[in-house]
């Protein structure tokens, strides 16, 4: 009789492959691959459905039938290592950078990075912003904590406007004459606000330097003479982002 | 313990009519998992559903039946959310999911054998101690046998209740679904289930295919629940007496109106039943 151990390899095995686990059986014998079927079909729609959750607006770009073509062989290159499927897919926009077909969609895998951020953004631990006053007192040497769900992207595509170009009521994508690099910031306001807004590549360091614990000084020293303060506190501060001042 | 009355399966998109309308209902069933992250909406909709309902939290990633040691790292986790939301009732299913470190996301199912059985009693135990509380085993929905089964899955689970000392819960419709599949008789199984350690029941919609020796059912909790499952469930509680009942729609998921129809169905033949057993 086969162990436990090397039935679950071959039934794990048989997923994939033209072959049967071990012991299969069923009372019509010939119905067995059939009936096998049904878990195999389970296992890749499961899977195929968390990336379309994970991944909509990209899917959106490239259609539902390119896209599961794509999840089929990612599902294949890597599988999810645990139960919690929000936490699998952070190598799928490397994944679509190396597909060769699509190459005449650029910002395919940027679009990516910005859902994968986006699905970190909404599930990220809470914290109440700081008081409307404490904020009156903000000096050069104060470190402003962020909140935990803030990321920032440097994205070599437009995928920030492309994004928002997929969304409901979005606006029209930008045309490709009109094409640059963007820097995205990601958060989330309150519970599930989850806002992905293009900002200026200079208040994209001055965050990430607020993100490293840097001091407002500094900060604003590393992200140069061209970064307009007033607007990336007000970026901050109306999006409830500021959840410690020390 | 949960309340012997009828619960449904939380979906998040029913949160405001849940919350609006404070349906009378004994408790909501929530995935584990799904609650496992750091924060935002999923643990603020929990935390204000455990105001008003008893909870129970229902896992799908733990992998019992699989060959492999338990996940320590999602025992953890489990440990966690049992800890934050104390929840009436923790449960797990009778299958594998997992093995060298890949989640197939589906309950797969394994043969019934004293090495199988004891893998699942190991399993168990080391659940059982890390929450520091019993849980509820629920019986799978099946597609095959195996040759090297050769215990009955009743006997199989009744031996995993007594050695454990863990709770069952009885899916009817897997129940069903399994019996039509393999072609057996329910009630023949209902018959040889060990009812009395059955903490909750649940009921769910199946769909259907046709082979060529006859129907092949899948437990897809698509859909209504079928009429022959209601009948099972109704000879159950008449014989035993009213048990906490989920009503289960996870996929193609109706809205909290038609879900309600189906708890309050089970709520009429739960009342019946007591009426019953009181005259």
């Amino acid at each position: 009789m086969p162990s436990h151990l090397e039935f679950a390899r071959s039934f794990q095995i048989a997923l994939n492959a033209d072959q049967l686990p071990v012991g299969a059986q069923a009372d019509d014998a010939s119905e067995i691959a059939q009936r096998f079927n049904v878990y195999r079909n389970n296992v890749a729609y499961g899977l195929a459905q968390a990336l379309s959750r994970q991944f909509p607006a990209t899917e959106r770009l490239v259609g539902e039938e390119c896209f599961a073509g794509m999840a089929k062989i990612f599902i294949e290159q890597s599988p999810p290592r645990s139960p919690i499927l929000t936490d699998w897919g952070i190598e799928f926009p490397q994944f679509l950078a190396g597909l060769g077909s699509l190459s005449s969609l650029p910002y395919l895998p940027d679009v990516a990075r910005i859902e994968w951020a986006r699905s970190r953004a909404y599930h990220a631990a809470d914290a109440k912003p700081v008081d409307a006053t404490q904020l009156n007192t903000l000096a050069q040497h104060h470190r402003l904590h962020l909140h935990s769900s803030v990321q920032i992207l440097t994205l070599a595509t437009p995928a920030g406007s492309i994004w928002a170009s997929q969304q409901p009521d979005g606006p029209a994508p930008p045309s490709p004459e009109s094409w640059r690099p963007e820097t995205v910031m990601i958060a989330r306001r309150g519970l599930a606000n989850v806002i992905t807004q293009v900002i200026s590549p200079q208040t994209g360091v001055f965050i990430r330097q607020l993100l490293a614990l840097q001091t407002l000084a500094t900060a604003c020293t590393q992200a140069g003479p061209e970064l307009d303060l007033t607007k990336a506190l007000v970026l901050l501060i109306q999006n409830e982002l500021i959840s410690d001042i020390t | 313990m949960l309340p012997a009355k009828t619960g449904l399966g939380f979906k998040p998109e029913h949160f405001p009519a849940v919350i609006e309308t404070k349906p009378d209902l004994g408790f909501f069933e929530v995935h584990a998992e799904n609650y496992m992250n750091a924060g935002g909406m999923p643990h603020a909709m929990l935390e204000r559903l455990r105001v008003d309902y008893a909870i129970s939290v229902h896992g799908v990633g733990l992998s019992i039946g699989g060959p492999d040691p338990m996940d320590e790292a999602h025992l953890a986790r489990l440990k966690t959310l049992c800890d934050r939301y104390q929840p009436e009732s923790f449960s797990e299913h009778l299958a594998w999911a997992s093995h060298g470190g890949t989640w197939m996301h589906d309950l797969l199912p394994l043969p019934y054998t004293t090495e199988t059985l004891r893998i699942v009693c190991d399993h168990i135990d080391r659940l059982q101690e890390v929450l520091g509380r019993k849980i509820l085993l629920e019986n799978p929905a099946t597609y095959l046998t195996f040759t090297q089964s050769d215990i009955p899955e009743t006997a199989f689970l009744t031996e995993i209740a007594q050695r454990t000392g863990c709770g069952l819960l009885l899916d009817v419709n897997n129940v069903f679904v399994s019996c039509v599949n393999h072609r057996t008789d329910p009630r023949a199984y209902l018959a040889a289930f060990p009812m009395q350690a059955v903490g909750e029941i649940h009921l769910a919609g199946h769909h259907s295919e046709e082979l060529p020796s006859g129907p092949l059912l899948i437990d897809s909790h698509g859909k209504r629940v079928s009429e022959p499952v209601w009948t099972l469930y109704g000879e159950i509680v008449s014989k035993f007496g009213p048990l906490p009942s989920l009503v289960e729609w996870d996929n193609d998921v109706p809205d909290f109106v038609t879900l309600m129809a189906e708890a309050h169905r089970a709520a009429r033949i739960l009342e019946d039943t007591r009426h019953a057993l009181a005259s």
